[in-house]
C-alpha cells in the first residue's frame, strides 16, 4: 500500500504472567475501516490501547502517519478514542463534551461551539447541545462519544467495542451509521469487537485474533469464504471441520479421505499429508445435486431449530463413531427429526485450512 | 412474604433507630431550647440569656462566637488545600500496593487519644520543645520561644487532625471517579494539569464540600483543642459554654449559647447544602 | 528517579512526619526516666508503665471505656443496620425524610448533643452514669452505622436476596443467612469506627458521667494537675494495641475487598 497511516512494527505486549500480544506486524491504510475481531483475551483491545497510547508495547514501534509515536502519551498522538463505557464527562453538557478536545487545543469558544454543532449534526444529534449527559439514552450517549472523538479531527479513530451495550436493532442501525460517517469523513477507523456479524458488516478488512496472535486477515468475504485456520473457520460463523489424509494427488487436485468419504479438493497438497477441511453449513446441498458435486453420503436428522432465515439441523451421517454434520437448510423444506437425507457439496466450496 | 418484595414488617425495622433518634436527640434538643428561655435559678420565661449573649461581660460571648467562627474558617481554609494534594497523590500517583499501607499509616494517629495528642502538640510547641530545637539549629530563632498556648497552636492542633480526616475522605472520593474519564481527557489532548482542572477537580468537589462541612461542624463545636492549646488567651464558644456549666452552673445560658451555635452550624449547612445534595450520576 | 517522583516522595514524607510528630513525642516520653515529659530526654525507663498499671482509677477508666465503647457500638450498629435494611428493602413512603432524620445528628456538635441529653435527663430525674454516656454515644454513632450499612444494601445486594427468596427463604432467613454474612466485613468496619469514636470521645462522656468515668475524662482530670508521663504510657499502650488491631483487621479484610 502507499504510506500506511498506522504501522505496527514488531509490536508485542508481555505481562509477568502471560503474553497479551505476540509479535505483530500490521499496516493500516489511510481511509480504511479495520476491525480487530476476536474473543476476550485475544489481545485485540491491547493492540488498540497501544495505538492510542494507553499501553506501552514491550517491544516494537508504533508509527502513525510516518511518525514514531511509541513514546508519546495519548494527549500528543493524532488519535481519538470512543471508549466502551463512553466516558462522557457527567458534569458537562453535551456541547461541552464534544468541544472538549477543541478546548484543550485552545480553540476560541465561538469557534468551538460552532464546530461542536457541526459534528453533532453529523451524528444525528442536532440541537442536543445544551442537554446534560444523564438525560440521554444509551444510543444517544454513544453518538456523543463518537462526536467528541470526531471533533478533534484525528488521523485515526479508535473504537473500543462501542456498540456492546446497545440492543440488536439499535446496534444494526449504528453499524450502518458508523460506516456512513466513516466514508463521509474519510478518517481511518480501527474498531474492536467480538461480534463477527458486526465485523463482517462494517469492515473493509477484518483482522481475526486469538490468544495474542493474528489468525487471519483480509476482506470479510474472503475471511468468511476461505478462512485460513480452524479458529477462523469456527469463530467467523459456524463450520463443519473434517480432518483427513491425502491418498492421492495430481496437478492441483488432491483426493482426501475423510469421515464422510473421499473428497476431491482443488489444492497443491502432497500424498500422505494430514489436512483439515472446512465446509460451511449453508454450503451443504440436500439430495443428489447432480453433476459437479460430491456426495457426502446419507444421514439422519437428529435435531432442528428454526432460525428465521433458515433451518439449522444436526445430521448424523452413516458410518461409525461421531459422524455429525451441521446443516443450514432453506425454510419450508420438510426436514423433521428422523428424516433421511443425502448431502452433497461443490468441490470449490471445500476449504483446505492452513492450520 | 408477599409477592413483589419483602413484607411490610420489614419497614418496621426502622422504628427502633427512629425512636432512639427522636427520644435521645430531638427531644433533648427541644428541652434545651426551652431551658434557654428560662431564668437562671427559676423557671420563669425570659429572653435574658439571648440579650445577655450580646451585652454581658462586655460582649465576651459575642467575642467568643466571632473567635470560633474565625478559627473554624481558618482551619477549614487551611486543611482542605493541605489535604487535597495528599489525597490526590495517594489516589493517583502511588502504586496500588503502597496505597493501602499509606492509608493505614494515615489512620493510625487517630488511635492515640485526642486529649493526649493535643497535649503532645503542646509539648512539641513548648519552649525548648522539638520545634524550638529545629528552628534554633537552623538559625531561624535566636532564643527559645513558646509556640503553644496561642491561637496559632489551636489552629495547628485542629489542622493536624483535619488534614488526616480530610485526606481520607477526599481519597475515598477521588478513587471513585472513573478512570475512563481521565483517560478520555488525555485522549482528547488534555495535559495532566488540564485533565485535573477540567475533569478530576470538578467531579471531586461534592466530596470536598462534604469534607469541608464536616470539618466546620467538628471544629466549631470542639472543646478540647482550644482548651489545651489555646492557653486561655482567647475564649471560643464551646469553652464559654463549658464555663457556664462548670463555674456557674448556669444551664439556661449554656443552653442559649448552644442554640446560637446550632444556628451558626445550620447556616453553614444551608451554605453547603447546594453541594451536599448533588448526586453522583 | 524522575524529579516529579522525587517531589511526590518528599511531599508524602513531610506529611507523614507532620502527622506522626505528636505521636512520636507521646511514645518517646512514655519511656523516659524523668518526671516531666518535656525535652531533653532523660533516659530510658519503664517506670511510668508500672505506675500506670498500678493506677487503679486509670485502669478502671480503661475498662469502662472498653465496655461503653463495645456496648454502645453494638447497639448503634444493630439499630443502624436494621434501619438501613428497613429503608432499603421495605421502601416506606417517606424514605427520604426518614433518612434525613436519622442522619441529622451528624450536623450537630457533640457538646450540644451532650448538653441536650444532660438537660433532658436532669429534667426527668435520671442521674449521670456510664449508662447515660453509652446512650449518648449511640446517638452519635447511629447515623454513621446507618449510612455505612445503607451504602452496602444496593441493587446488587438486593438481587442476591431476591435469589434467596426465590429459592424459598423467608424474609428473616434471607436476612440472617444471606445478607448479614455477606455484609459482615463492612459491619465489622462500622463497629470498629463507632468504637473508636466512642473510645476517644470526651465532651459527652464528661458531661454525662459522674463517678465512674471513661478514659478521656480521667486523663483530662489528671492532666489538669500537670503533665504526667503515666498518660504517655496509657496513650502509647492504646496506640500499640489499636495498631495491632488495625493490622490484624486489614490482613483479614483486605484480601476479600469485593463482595459477591
Amino acid at each position: 500500500m502507499a504510506e500506511p497511516i498506522v504501522r505496527l512494527a514488531g509490536i508485542c505486549k508481555r505481562y509477568a504472567e502471560m503474553v497479551a500480544v505476540e509479535s505483530l506486524d500490521l499496516d493500516i491504510a489511510a481511509g480504511e475501516f479495520v476491525v480487530l475481531l476476536g474473543p476476550s483475551g485475544s489481545g485485540k483491545t491491547t493492540i488498540l490501547s497501544m495505538i492510542g497510547g494507553f499501553a506501552a508495547p514491550s517491544a516494537g514501534r508504533v508509527l502513525i502517519a510516518g511518525e514514531d509515536v511509541t513514546d508519546l502519551p495519548p494527549a500528543r498522538r493524532p488519535t481519538a478514542t470512543v471508549f466502551q463505557d463512553y466516558a462522557l464527562f457527567p458534569h458537562m453538557s453535551v456541547r461541552s463534551n464534544v468541544a472538549f478536545g477543541l478546548a484543550m487545543r485552545k480553540v476560541p469558544k465561538a469557534e468551538r461551539h460552532r464546530r461542536a454543532g457541526e459534528v453533532l449534526q453529523l451524528v444525528g444529534l442536532e440541537g442536543f447541545g445544551s442537554r446534560g449527559v444523564h438525560q440521554l439514552s444509551g444510543g444517544q450517549r454513544q453518538r456523543v462519544a463518537l462526536a467528541r472523538a470526531i471533533a478533534v479531527e484525528p488521523k485515526v479513530l479508535l473504537l473500543d467495542e462501542p456498540l456492546g451495550a446497545l440492543d440488536l436493532a439499535l446496534r444494526r442501525q449504528m453499524q450502518e451509521e458508523l460506516v456512513r460517517i466513516q466514508k463521509r469523513l474519510g478518517t481511518t477507523f480501527v474498531h474492536v469487537t467480538h461480534d463477527q456479524e458486526e465485523a463482517m458488516s462494517i469492515a473493509d478488512r477484518v483482522v481475526v485474533m486469538n490468544k495474542g496472535r493474528v489468525e487471519d486477515m483480509g476482506p470479510p468475504s474472503r475471511v468468511y469464504l476461505r478462512p485460513a485456520s480452524v479458529f477462523t473457520a469456527c469463530f467467523m460463523g459456524e463450520s463443519n471441520i473434517l480432518t483427513g489424509e491425502v491418498v492421492e494427488a495430481t496437478s492441483g487436485v488432491a483426493w482426501v479421505k475423510t469421515r464422510v468419504g473421499t473428497l476431491t479438493v482443488p489444492t497443491h497438497a502432497m500424498p500422505a499429508e494430514s489436512v483439515t477441511l472446512s465446509i460451511r453449513p449453508e454450503q451443504l446441498l440436500i439430495g443428489n445435486a447432480g453433476a459437479g458435486t460430491l456426495s457426502l453420503g446419507n444421514g439422519t436428522i437428529t435435531e432442528t431449530s428454526f432460525q428465521g432465515t433458515h433451518l439449522r439441523a444436526h445430521v448424523a451421517m452413516e458410518g461409525d463413531g461421531n459422524n455429525e454434520l451441521l446443516l443450514r437448510a432453506p425454510v419450508g423444506l420438510p426436514l423433521p427429526v428422523g428424516a433421511e437425507v443425502q448431502l452433497s457439496v461443490r468441490p470449490e466450496d471445500l476449504v483446505m485450512l492452513k492450520r | 412474604m408477599r409477592a413483589g418484595g419483602v413484607g411490610g414488617l420489614t419497614r418496621l425495622t426502622v422504628l427502633p433507630a427512629l425512636l432512639w433518634t427522636v427520644l435521645l436527640f430531638a427531644v433533648p434538643l427541644a428541652v434545651m431550647l426551652g431551658i434557654s428561655f428560662t431564668e437562671h435559678g427559676s423557671s420563669a420565661f425570659t429572653f435574658d440569656n439571648y440579650t445577655g449573649f450580646v451585652t454581658r461581660s462586655d460582649g465576651a460571648f459575642l467575642g467568643a462566637l466571632l473567635n470560633s467562627i474565625e478559627v473554624t474558617v481558618i482551619v477549614t481554609v487551611l486543611s482542605v488545600p493541605l489535604a487535597y494534594p495528599l489525597a490526590y497523590v495517594l489516589a493517583y500517583q502511588t502504586p496500588p500496593r503502597w496505597q493501602r499501607v499509606l492509608l493505614i499509616m494515615l489512620i493510625l494517629p487517630f488511635w492515640t487519644s485526642y486529649v493526649i495528642r493535643s497535649y503532645s502538640w503542646l509539648v512539641v510547641l513548648s519552649k525548648n520543645g522539638v520545634i524550638d530545637r529545629i528552628l534554633l539549629s537552623v538559625g531561624l530563632l535566636d532564643a527559645p520561644m513558646e509556640f503553644g498556648n496561642s491561637r496559632a497552636a489551636t489552629v495547628l492542633g485542629f489542622v493536624h487532625f483535619f488534614v488526616m480526616l480530610l485526606t481520607l475522605t477526599i481519597y475515598a472520593n477521588l478513587v471513585q471517579i472513573k478512570e475512563s474519564y481521565r483517560k478520555a481527557a488525555a485522549d482528547l489532548g488534555a495535559s495532566p494539569v488540564q485533565a485535573f482542572l477540567h475533569v478530576t477537580l470538578p467531579l471531586s468537589l461534592p466530596g470536598v464540600a462534604v469534607g469541608a462541612f464536616t470539618t466546620f461542624v467538628l471544629a466549631i463545636g470542639d472543646y478540647i483543642t482550644p482548651q489545651i492549646l489555646g492557653g486561655g488567651r482567647e475564649l471560643l464558644l464551646p469553652q464559654a459554654i463549658m464555663l457556664q456549666i462548670e463555674r456557674r452552673a448556669d444551664f439556661p445560658m449554656a443552653a442559649a449559647l448552644s442554640m446560637i451555635l446550632m444556628v451558626v452550624v445550620s447556616a453553614a449547612y444551608l451554605l453547603f447544602a447546594r453541594h451536599l445534595k448533588m448526586e453522583r450520576v | 528517579m524522575k524529579p516529579r517522583e522525587l517531589a511526590v516522595i518528599l511531599y508524602l514524607t513531610l506529611a507523614i512526619v507532620f502527622i506522626f510528630l505528636p505521636v512520636a513525642i507521646l511514645v518517646q516520653y512514655s519511656f523516659q526516666d524523668g518526671l516531666v515529659p518535656v525535652p531533653p530526654f532523660r533516659g530510658f525507663s519503664l517506670r511510668w508503665y508500672e505506675r500506670m498499671l498500678a493506677n487503679r482509677k486509670l485502669m478502671e477508666a480503661l475498662g469502662n471505656s472498653i465496655i461503653v465503647g463495645g456496648v454502645s457500638s453494638f447497639v448503634a450498629l444493630t439499630l443502624g443496620f436494621l434501619a438501613a435494611y428497613g429503608l432499603a428493602r421495605g421502601r416506606p413512603r417517606y424514605a427520604g425524610r426518614l433518612q434525613f432524620c436519622l442522619m441529622a445528628p451528624l450536623t450537630v456538635p457533640y457538646i450540644i448533643i451532650g448538653l441536650g441529653l444532660l438537660s433532658a435527663f436532669s429534667t426527668v430525674g435520671i442521674g449521670r452514669s456510664l449508662v447515660t454516656v453509652g446512650l449518648g454515644h449511640v446517638v452519635i454513632n447511629l447515623p454513621l452505622c446507618f449510612a455505612i450499612a445503607y451504602s452496602q444494601l444496593g441493587e446488587h445486594q438486593a438481587n442476591i436476596e431476591r435469589a434467596a427468596h426465590d429459592l424459598g427463604a423467608s424474609d428473616l432467613q434471607a436476612l440472617l443467612l444471606v445478607t448479614v454474612p455477606m455484609l459482615w466485613p463492612t459491619l465489622l468496619a462500622a463497629f470498629f469506627i463507632a468504637f473508636t469514636l466512642s473510645w476517644d470521645e470526651f465532651v459527652i462522656a464528661f458531661l454525662l458521667s459522674k463517678f465512674d468515668v471513661t478514659l478521656p475524662v480521667v486523663m483530662w482530670n489528671m492532666l489538669n494537675s500537670g503533665l504526667n508521663p503515666q498518660l504517655n504510657a496509657v496513650g502509647t499502650l492504646v496506640f500499640a494495641t489499636s495498631t495491632g488491631l488495625v493490622v490484624l483487621i486489614a490482613a483479614l479484610l483486605l484480601p476479600r475487598s469485593r463482595n459477591g
